[in-house]
């Protein structure tokens, strides 16, 4: 599976010229304006191509992603994804409970991580050394919250929750908590 | 004019208190609680950049989290819906060429606004009640973490506002429904229908087109109002049932959180709250785009017809898209994830790309267009929208959203630039238009201090969403602190473009309150002994 700071890499770049792109429209429109104008206002047919413009650009960015970004769309028909590792997580009382035993994965195994709430709204986000997100997702209390991950790099990383349960939450961080080994 | 007579008695003079309707009155009070608590905003804002840079031993942990509540809530209640509710309140009667149907009941809206908004902000400042305005359940009745007292007052403070809503969208629709005393029987079926788009939409279908009874603007602000009240009734209806664990709790008697399902509440909260985000704010934004469009070139809104359909399919489009905030809610049906939370979130950049074109295509027919204070401001709200929905779409994505749900990504590019360079940048350009005619001419004091204010509010605006994003998109999260300098130099730098945005503010104040005077801010608070049914003097 690709890494998930490759995805955000293309994200920046793409945003980053959208942005720089629009401003200078949206200046450059703002120039003209107070310019006299040749007669005559906006034709329809290019109203019409922007709209259709925006149709595409607006439905294919999420028909594109699901293809593209690996976790997509086994994220969505998890339930039938047949895993390596499950480890289950409970949280209560604005902590972590993890296993006995020592989260180890191997890269590229795929990992279900069943994270259970026994009381308010938490998050579960995993962290890079660089405290860069590998992904997260939201632990609903009552409710299942299962998310499937393959890690692609060796390492040592931070479990941190990522929802807002309460000034208390700010401390539910468990550095290192997961170890990803070398495939065989 | 010396300074000092200027600070009391307003540029040149002009501003005479005496001289102005009870609406216009009750519009300027509107407008000047809106900057007042648009400034109280922004100081918390400021001081949440700081903390958020390094933790600052002023302040706790527990009032930062409390600043945080109060912060948007603030924001939107008081400022935001302070100043379109006082500018509707005004216009829609100025549109329709009728009184307001309730000159009382507008008066109760600006008083349950103002006094609900600071109800909840001193609860949380003195309580530290905390639950975000997220209220993700049960955390708000947490009272392990918070105090059922505290909390009961902040409920009762959302609760007035909320109230106060409600009467603004009963009078908006009076008033273009009723029939004035000595008027002719007004069709208030058929304005209504006009209004709430459904003539338009039968048109679709019809050979002969029925005429449209009630101006685009004014639809624009019947159908964001279909979302204000279903809003406030969301809103009303959660502040109750949190209220009722918060009395159980006061009377010794704790109730099982299990009761409600979280997930649920999620779902009904977040269908209630994303109203404002995606529901009334963009309509009111397009309406308000258009009146300031057709208002500085003088000329017909562009592709007029379809920019009262878009306004009808924005007011649809809103009430199915609140799955996209629950994309990372793993136990969230998958079928609501990609058609609401992703297919339906999109036509949102069709609906609000659509008012953008037609907005700036109206003033390019009318070439060439001086840069006057409204256009110039009109053009940063356009710009902050084009540049803040394309980041929410972008976050509205199943594979996305699992690497950028809760990030600073989130409140950066999208919240912030969406909220304070497009919403606040139109806002101001409304004032700027509708400031002759509410002040009967006063001359604004100063406009190198109106172009210190343009810019300042554009860089710093922009700026604080940038760094802001570039921080969510190296791991940084919202609502939560960090104490090692993991993203200070992101932090600093958006402090910084903060600082730009105070300096617009206080750009801003000094040239309304300059130009007013002491004399004159304080007279709008007096009673007018004009006649309550016209909106201007004649001769205005």
């Amino acid at each position: 599976m690709v890494d998930s700071t490759l995805v955000l890499w293309g994200q920046t770049l793409a945003y980053t010229l959208y942005a720089i792109a629009m401003i200078l429209v949206v200046g450059w429109i703002g120039w003209r304006l107070t310019k006299p104008g040749k007669g005559g206002g906006v034709k329809p047919a290019l109203f019409f191509t922007f709209v259709a413009l925006l149709a595409v650009l607006g439905l294919s960015l999420h028909l594109v992603t699901l293809k593209t970004i690996p976790w997509a769309e086994p994220d969505l028909h998890r339930a039938s994804v047949e895993v390596d590792k499950v480890f289950e997580i409970r949280v209560a009382d604005h902590e972590f409970v993890l296993p006995a035993e020592r989260l180890v994965v191997r890269v590229g195994e795929k990992v279900r991580f069943d994270v259970t709430s026994d009381d308010l709204t938490y998050g579960f986000g995993v962290f890079r050394p660089d405290h860069s997100m590998v992904f997260q997702m939201q632990v609903v209390p009552g409710h299942r919250n299962d998310v499937i991950w393959q890690f692609t790099r060796p390492g040592l990383y931070t479990i941190r929750s990522t929802e807002y349960s309460g000034p208390k939450g700010i401390g539910m961080i468990i550095p290192d908590a997961i170890e990803v080994v070398e495939a065989d | 004019m010396s300074f000092t007579e200027t600070l009391f008695n307003g540029n040149q003079g002009l501003f005479k208190p005496k001289t102005l309707t009870p609406m216009q009155k009750l519009t300027l009070r509107f407008v000047v609680v809106g900057l007042v608590y648009f400034g109280f905003a922004l100081i918390e804002g400021m001081i949440m950049r700081i903390f958020e840079v390094e933790p600052i031993p002023l302040i706790t942990t527990n009032q930062f989290f409390a600043m945080m509540t109060a912060h948007p809530l603030v924001g939107i209640f008081g400022s935001s819906y302070s100043i379109v509710f006082g500018a509707f309140l005004f216009l829609v009667p100025f549109l329709m060429k009728k009184p307001l149907w309730s000159t009382k009941l507008a008066s109760w809206t600006f008083w349950l606004l103002t006094g609900g908004t600071f109800i909840f902000w001193a609860a949380g400042f003195v309580s530290h009640y905390a639950p975000l305005y997220t209220l993700y359940w049960p955390l708000p009745a947490d009272f392990s973490q918070f105090s059922a007292l505290g909390g009961a007052f902040f409920i009762l403070g959302i609760a007035l506002a909320m109230l106060g809503a409600m009467f603004f969208v009963i009078n908006i629709f009076k008033t273009i429904t009723y029939t004035p005393k000595g008027w002719d029987k007004q069709p208030s079926g058929a304005l209504f229908a006009s209004a709430i788009g459904w003539t338009g939409l039968k048109n679709f279908f019809k050979r002969k087109k029925t005429e449209h009874l009630v101006p685009l603007p004014v639809a624009a602000v019947a159908r964001g109002s279909v979302d204000v009240a279903l809003n406030s009734a969301i809103i009303l209806f959660t502040g109750v049932l949190i209220l009722v664990y918060m009395v159980a709790e006061l009377f010794g008697a704790s109730l099982k959180h299990s009761a409600i399902d979280a997930l649920l509440y999620k779902n009904w909260f977040w269908w209630g709250l994303d109203l404002v985000a995606d529901g009334l704010v963009l309509i009111f934004v397009a309406g308000t785009w258009y009146l300031l469009a057709m208002m500085i070139s003088g000329k017909a809104l562009f592709m007029q017809n379809i920019a009262r359909a878009a306004l009808l399919v924005e007011l649809v489009v809103s009430w199915t898209v609140w799955t996209h905030h629950l994309l990372s809610d793993q136990a969230q049906p998958a079928i609501l994830k990609v058609v609401s939370g992703e297919m339906v979130t999109a036509f949102e950049l069709i609906t609000q790309g659509l008012a953008f074109f037609i907005t700036l295509a109206t003033l390019w027919s009318a070439r060439p267009l001086k840069m006057s204070n409204e256009l110039k401001f009109l053009l940063g709200g356009l710009l902050g929208f084009a540049l803040g929905v394309p980041a929410g779409i972008i976050q509205a994505d199943v594979g996305l959203n699992r690497i950028l749900h809760n990030t600073q990504w989130v409140v950066g590019p999208h919240v912030h630039v969406a909220v304070l360079v497009g919403l606040t940048m139109t806002l101001h350009a409304a004032i700027y238009i509708l400031f002759p005619i509410l002040t009967n001419g006063a001359k604004l004091y100063s406009q190198k201090l109106a172009n210190i204010q343009f810019w300042a509010h554009l860089v710093g605006g922009i700026g604080m969403g940038a760094f802001m994003g570039m921080a969510g998109l190296k791991g940084m999260l919202r609502r939560t602190i960090y104490t090692e300098g993991e993203f200070s130099v992101y932090m600093i730098l958006a402090a910084l473009c903060g600082g730009l945005l105070l300096l617009a503010f206080l750009c801003f104040f000094v040239n309304i309150v300059m130009s007013v005077g002491i004399k004159g801010v304080l007279g709008i608070f007096g009673r007018s002994t004009l006649d309550r049914d016209t909106l201007v003097p004649a001769g205005e």
